[in-house]
């Protein structure tokens, strides 16, 4: 049978990391695409190092830092009376961390293509920083922000390694969909673990058409 | 509803050392069209940039309409600089269609009268019934427009137009029509306007005055006519493409200066009421100069119908081209003594009835009134 409060909590897990990590990708992306400072490497670096760790390992560091006794562990712990391991908060944090090559990449190479003429068009036409970012830098990188934001939901749909190491297999508190699905295997409950790795199939199929839609709708806007 | 273009004058000086090094000032009445010409990398976009307030110059100052841009230390940013910038490649946002491309620059217009000022300014280009249109849909000829749209819309009441190579991105029949346009446009509009262009002719039709420039160095600052006919030195001469630039000495010839020229000597006039011409005579005699003229100032002599105006200043060398330009045919004079060829024009007609080709001897008249001095390099 389908584990429902799996799918739910995979689903709010998804929703939130993306929609926090965009406003991030955002503020991330915009100096890494057009100003060029010292440590500029590095930062590209440390954005893409997720992608190249083996997700085991990223979780084991995470769960060491996140821990009661670890340094992060121990300040949420006294901020918010919450533990960070084996508990949702843990799960949204370390699905931010992993996720952010899958939304910092997208929106860099946007913002990259924007030209500079546009923007300084729109100083010169008397808009602020800001309202060019919302009027004209933010429509025109917008293909990007979608398919950082598809990438990061799926992604998130589907990590294991990570989510198992911090989060461990808490019904209701962090068992994904991706482990009810091991979890099941585990139990030789086959048929269970079919629908739900179906589930998931469907869920990223509808996410990259909708990204495909989305953005051929701007395509054509712009034609 | 007419919207009221008016504003004062700019005055501009800038210094600097790096990225590129830049020393020069001039200034803009409202109304006057200022160029900036000079080769690729000779710091006139640059300049452009500094008055835009999207670059910072080491040194100088920018004042606009009685307010200070720029003074080395206080720089504006371009959001509080009153400039509309006409871009190269026009720079029209593609996300938004003509109407709203202009109506955002008239974000100090309260928002009810923005779509209305918008499509006047766009109907003051000639371009009407494309407000919907997205930059793709149109062609670069009405793009421009667009783009010329936007940028007066921000520059009117006390501000700057800049155009930057305006004309560059479309084909020749477009670029003579906004020319024209700018032109006509030109006499309606009373806000400084400063035009970088590479384009000689451009400049010569639209320009008040040129500025020209030579690695970010103002060398010459005066009326087309002036900077063309009347280059202040060799280095202005050669950088506007003038032909028949010479080497020659002041000398004396019964009491008044002439030129002494690949050993002969040439009468030079001073038309009356002519002070720039003037200021050739003040040349020492002995001192080494060099000296420009015009094709227009070459006349070739008639061998089958000599005239008396042909003991002005003659000189006979042989042609060593005749190219001809439809009614009119280029000839290139090789003048014994002088290494450098003159080259002028003369009716193709003519030309082809005296049998004149290369190989043949050709005399002509260099007309006193039309010969340059200026310090020798």
């Amino acid at each position: 049978m389908m584990d429902w409060s799996a799918l739910t909590l995979s689903l709010q897990l998804a929703v939130m990391t993306t929609l926090l990590l965009l406003p991030l990708a955002v503020m991330l992306a915009r100096p890494l695409a057009w100003v060029n400072f010292p440590g500029k490497g590095l930062i590209d670096a440390l954005v893409t190092l997720p992608l190249l760790l083996p997700p085991t390992v990223l979780g084991f560091y995470l769960l060491g830092v996140f821990a009661p006794q670890g340094a992060l562990g121990q300040a949420w712990l006294t901020l918010t009376g919450r533990s960070l391991v084996f508990s949702f908060d843990g799960l949204l944090l370390a699905s931010l961390l992993v996720n952010i090559p899958f939304a910092v990449q997208p929106v860099q190479r946007a913002f990259e293509a924007i030209p500079r003429e546009a923007r300084e068009a729109a100083w010169c036409c008397g808009l602020s920083s800001w309202q060019t970012l919302w009027r004209v830098e933010l429509p025109l990188a917008w293909p990007g922000l979608a398919s950082a934001m598809v990438l990061t939901f799926v992604h998130t749909l589907g990590e294991f390694g990570v989510v198992l190491m911090v989060g461990g297999n808490l019904d209701g508190a962090t068992r994904t969909l991706s482990i009810a699905i091991y979890d099941r295997v585990q139990a030789f409950d086959d048929s269970a673990a079919a629908r739900m790795s179906l589930l998931l199939v469907l869920i990223a199929f509808v996410a990259v058409g909708s990204l495909h839609f989305l953005t051929r709708k701007v395509g054509r806007r712009g034609n | 509803m007419e919207t009221d273009v008016t504003g004062g004058a700019l005055e501009v000086e800038l210094r600097q050392q790096t990225p590129i090094p830049l020393d020069c000032a001039f200034d803009c009445a409202p109304g006057e069209l200022v160029a900036l010409v000079g080769p690729s990398g000779s710091g006139k976009t640059t300049v452009l940039r500094c008055i835009a307030g999207l670059h910072r110059a080491q040194q100088g100052a920018i004042r606009c309409n009685g307010a200070t841009w720029f003074d080395g230390q206080l720089s504006l940013p371009p959001q509080q600089r009153r400039v509309g910038f006409v871009f190269q490649n026009y720079s029209l946002l593609p996300h938004l269609s003509a109407l709203d491309n202009v109506m955002l620059a008239l974000g100090d217009v309260p928002p009810a009268e923005r779509a209305a000022t918008a499509r006047n300014w766009l109907a003051r280009v000639h371009l009407q019934g494309l407000d919907d249109r997205r930059p793709a849909q149109l062609s670069g000829g009405q793009q421009q427009r667009i783009a010329l749209a936007r940028a007066l819309a921000r520059a009117a009441g006390g501000g700057v137009l800049l155009m930057d190579e305006p004309f560059s991105a479309v084909d020749q029949v477009t670029r003579r029509k906004l020319r024209e346009e700018l032109a006509r446009l030109r006499q309606e509009l009373s806000i400084p306007i400063v035009l970088v262009t590479h384009d000689l002719d451009e400049a010569r039709q639209l320009a008040d005055r040129m500025v020209v420039l030579h690695r970010g160095q103002a060398l010459q600052t005066g009326t087309p006519e002036d900077v063309l006919l009347r280059p202040v030195s060799p280095a202005v001469a050669r950088l506007v493409g003038l032909s028949n630039l010479f080497a020659g000495t002041v000398g004396m010839d019964s009491g008044k200066p002439c030129l002494e020229w690949a050993g002969r000597r040439l009468a030079i006039a001073v038309p009356p009421g002519d002070t720039a011409a003037h200021d050739s005579c003040h040349h020492a005699p002995g001192s080494v100069v060099n000296w420009v003229i015009p094709p227009e100032g070459v006349l070739l002599h008639r061998p089958d119908r000599p005239s008396a105006g042909d003991a002005e200043n003659p000189v006979t060398g042989t042609i060593i081209e005749a190219l001809r330009m439809g009614s009119f045919t280029q000839l290139t004079l090789s003048i014994p003594g002088e290494p450098q060829p003159l080259v002028f024009q003369a009716s193709s007609h003519t030309i082809m009835r005296n049998d004149l080709g290369p190989g043949r001897a050709a005399s002509v008249t260099l007309l006193a009134g039309r010969i340059h001095l200026m310090p020798g390099d």
